[in-house]
């Protein structure tokens, strides 16, 4: 028997924290804003306004570029991506083409093959059979990160998205919150012989997937599904699928019927942007500690690699133990970590994650609360708590609601 | 007063010898009387005589009536670039050459009709109906600032303002006997002006002589952090600069842009020459790039850009659904959509931006040898109304003299130099990027030793 091997590879948007948008004055915080209260000419496309590219996130791109080993283009431009999307105000996207800032780097023996700048979307509200659209994310600064297919392993892909969601946060240029949209990850995924070392000739895109618990999830499954397909002889679709947290399952999404034509040409409206070597070199100089260092300094000063993990994953830890870097002060600080009380829960993630386990488990618990019965409500709490121990229950029971509303 | 020029409009305003509302009602009046016949204006600013009441005549264009072409945003006044897709939109926002003007004291006296989305060269495009030209209506005025041109001509308002993304100044300004002024890519701000092609598109003036044009200019002009094109470097006093007297320039007639006129209107082009000769500078015959090239060049990276730049006009936000685009407009998204399409790219745009580089080179190098170059903006007089019918690449065979310098992003004069049957001709003079200076000097030596430029057409 076959035994098959995933190639995998990532496309990681992440949205800076800059004050202003990519290309208007607009602030880019549009987190739980209400909706159109942060928009201007620009962000609204509306006629005769013009792109005027924002500094900031363009030294902020560049500066995760470096962080991941980089090389930087002297020349680099904007591009227009041309679609239509009513959440896409002007018809295009503003984004970058064949000349990204940043370009073949490396993290954790992966290979990165862009990093670059771009501008979000609106979102799309749809309430009571109508779609509103909400233009606050318009243009805000969207960085991209893309990789090679060089992932063999759930695991690797795990250890690698955390290990950027880090870099971003040192870097302080984006909350990297998965939950909050501000970081979204989209895999690659085919299958192939073990022994092969050729790319398979079809790739299954997963998008829209908030959480690294359900990106691993859908990796799985999927690894599992295309596996068990060409066991059967059958070659898997060339297709882009969503994950069903309810289900834990990958689902087909509407194939669009021909691949897009972005008819990408260079933007007009923006001139082509220079660096010098020098303006590279100070930005790098300019780099804070990086995890991996702060890990490696932490192993040198005789911390076990469990204490390395916990210290160096917490900003504030690792402030707290830099002030006197003893193995006694280690102890002290790790020990006295569950005292924390916002630490004491689970993270609303995993939370969820068991409360759906745990109705998918019960249908009857379901029809109970859809009936009125608002008691069962304290049976799945219990069985939730048995699991995670201590749990924020406004949250949950709030969870608990969203997801039987959606049964 | 109205066919006052604006030097002297201004002049009259600070001696008071007549106040800002006499002159906005003597414009006013010419509108009411002729533009039924011409149709310059798509829409009068009813707060106009009101704002004249109010104007400080101490600004640099106090109380002067200035016609904006239909694609500036006007807060308070439509702007339809004469699309009906566009059809009374309000704009919320204001552009900033005419903020500028406003600043200045500028009286908007209304938005003046042009080539729908500014596609075409005689505003036989407009989904309002074409303008028609003052010196004989039978005739086109040219395009697509044509409204404002033939409000120039009718002496409807004191100054306009038009936009040039290849000849749309320059050609219209030809035909009906004004003076239009291209200024280089970048100098003047687009921000607020409805994009037709992001990489030519540039405001400038349509006045009654060059001093005229210096003046506006001058106002217009300069960085504006709203558009990253504009230049940042510093603007010149150009109503002052323009005076000093260069003498014993060169000047190259290149011989491939004469060989495409007609020869009644190179005759007349010859003289002008000669007249340049007697102000003491130094013409001789050169050799460009043939203009025709120009043509395929420009036609790729404007409709590419224009199928684009049209995208966001999806009636979702605003404006009216893509089914009140005209044929025009549609003709230019679909053949640009083509050219940019995926195995297409290398042959249309990116050959085409190749050609661009050489073009702009072949100036670079020309304007090694010579100050200016003589370039007239157009290869004859004003077409007959109806031309356009049927000819959908008119615009493009129109407008193959000022193409070239479109596209390198130059400077450009189009100054009147005669007649063929009652009918205006122009010739013009280019130079390298911001060399706006030298080219108005230039241009106000020929226009003091000659008399073209004032006379009037009888309306
Ligand atoms: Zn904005």
């Amino acid at each position: 028997m076959t035994s098959w091997q995933p190639v995998i590879g990532f496309e990681v948007h992440i949205e800076l924290a800059t004050n202003s948008k990519m290309f208007c004055g607009c602030p880019a915080d549009h987190f739980g804003k209400p909706p159109n209260t942060q928009t201007c000419p620009v962000c609204l496309g509306l006629p005769g306004a013009l792109p005027v590219p924002n500094a900031k996130a363009i030294e902020w791109c560049i500066k995760l570029g470096l962080a991941l080993g980089c090389q930087i283009n002297l020349t680099s431009k904007f591009d227009r991506k041309n679609y239509f999307y009513p959440d896409l105000p002007k018809g295009y996207q503003i984004s970058q083409y064949d000349q990204p800032f940043c370009h073949h780097g490396e993290l954790l023996g992966h290979k990165i093959t862009r990093v670059h700048l771009e501008e979000d979307t609106g979102k799309l509200l749809h309430q009571a059979g109508k779609t509103l659209i909400d233009f606050n994310r318009s243009g805000v600064p969207l960085v991209e990160v893309v990789t090679e297919p060089d992932f063999e392993s759930v695991q690797d892909s795990d250890v690698f998205l955390k290990e950027l969601q880090s870099i971003i946060r040192t870097l302080k240029i984006s909350a990297a919150d998965m939950e909050k949209g501000s970081m979204r990850l989209e895999a690659n995924i085919s299958v192939r012989p073990t022994n092969s070392a050729d790319l398979p000739n079809y790739k299954v895109e997963i998008k829209n997937v908030n959480s690294f618990r359900f990106i691993k999830k859908a990796i799985e499954f999927e690894i599992t599904r295309q596996s068990r397909l060409l066991e059967s002889g059958v070659n898997p679709k060339q297709e882009t699928r969503g994950f069903s947290e309810t289900k834990g399952e990958t689902v087909g999404q509407r194939s669009k019927e021909a691949a897009h034509d972005y008819r990408y040409f260079p933007e007009p409206d923006i001139p082509p942007i220079q660096f010098t070597t020098e303006q590279i070199e100070t930005w790098r100089s300019q780099l804070p500690k990086l995890p991996s260092r702060i890990r490696q300094d932490l192993l040198n000063l005789g911390l076990s690699e469990n204490y390395v993990k916990i210290i160096a994953a917490d900003e504030k830890m690792f402030n707290e133990f830099m002030k006197k870097p003893s193995k006694a002060n280690a102890d002290s600080i790790v020990n006295k970590r569950p005292s924390k009380s916002e630490s004491s829960f689970p993270s609303s993630e995993d939370t969820r994650s068991v409360a759906e386990r745990v109705i998918a488990a019960n249908p009857k618990a379901i029809a109970d609360i859809k009936a009125g019965k608002i008691q069962v409500m304290g049976f799945l709490l219990g069985q939730i708590k048995k699991e995670l121990g201590n749990i924020d229950v406004p949250l949950t029971q709030k969870l608990i609601n969203v997801i039987i509303a959606s049964c | 007063m109205n066919k006052l020029s604006l030097i002297h409009a201004r002049d009259g305003l600070k001696k008071r010898k007549f106040s800002s509302v006499e002159l906005v009602k003597s414009c006013l009046d010419q509108i009411v009387k002729h533009d039924k016949k011409i149709h310059a204006f798509l829409h009068i600013n009813s707060e106009a005589l009101s704002q004249a009441q109010k104007a400080d005549v101490t600004l640099p264009l106090g109380g002067i009536p200035v016609a904006v072409k239909d694609n500036f945003l006007t807060i308070g006044m439509p702007t339809t670039a004469s699309s009906k897709v566009l059809d009374e939109y309000l704009p919320h926002y204001e552009s900033t050459v005419t903020q500028k003007l406003i600043e200045a004291g500028a009286i908007i006296l209304g938005k003046t009709n042009m080539d729908a989305w500014a596609h075409g060269s005689s505003t036989e495009t407009s989904d309002y109906g074409s303008t028609k030209n003052p010196w004989n209506t039978d005739y086109l005025p040219g395009g697509s600032s044509g409204g404002s041109a033939a409000a120039i001509a009718a002496d409807m308002c004191t100054a306009a303002i038009g936009s040039e993304t290849a000849g749309s100044i320059r050609q219209p300004a030809a035909w009906c006997g004004a003076t239009g002024f291209k200024p280089t890519y970048g100098r003047v701000s687009r921000y607020g002006v409805i994009a037709m092609a992001s990489s030519t598109d540039s405001p400038g003036p349509i006045t009654k002589t060059v001093e005229d044009a210096a003046l506006l200019t001058q106002i217009i002009a300069g960085h504006d952090p709203f558009d990253a094109t504009t230049s940042p470097l510093p603007v010149p006093t150009y109503s002052i600069s323009m005076h000093l007297r260069a003498k014993h320039l060169r000047i190259g007639i290149p011989k491939e842009y004469l060989d495409v006129m007609q020869p009644e209107a190179k005759k007349l082009v010859l003289e002008a020459v000669n007249k340049l000769t007697e102000l003491g500078h130094k013409v001789e015959e050169t050799s460009l790039i043939h203009p025709k090239y120009s043509i395929g060049v420009y036609t790729i990276v404007q409709r590419s850009e224009v199928s684009s730049n049209l995208a966001r006009y999806d009636g979702i936000r605003y404006g009216r659904d893509r089914t009140y685009f005209g044929d025009e407009a549609k003709r230019r998204i679909m053949l640009g959509t083509y050219a940019l399409s995926s195995g297409y790219y290398d042959q249309y745009y990116s050959k085409a931006q190749k050609l661009r580089t050489l073009i702009i080179q072949d100036f670079h190098s020309a304007f090694h040898k010579y100050d200016l170059l003589i370039d007239p903006a157009s290869p004859g007089p004003a077409l007959k109304v109806g031309a356009t019918a049927n000819e959908p690449m008119f615009g493009e065979m129109q407008d193959v003299l000022v193409e070239p310098s479109s596209i390198a992003g130059l400077t450009g004069v189009s100054i009147p130099c005669g007649f063929i049957s009652g009918l205006p001709i122009s010739f013009g003079l280019i130079g390298t990027q911001f060399s706006e200076s030298l080219v108005l000097q230039i241009a106000n030596q020929f226009q003091l030793a000659t008399n073209w430029h004032l006379q009037k057409p009888n309306i």
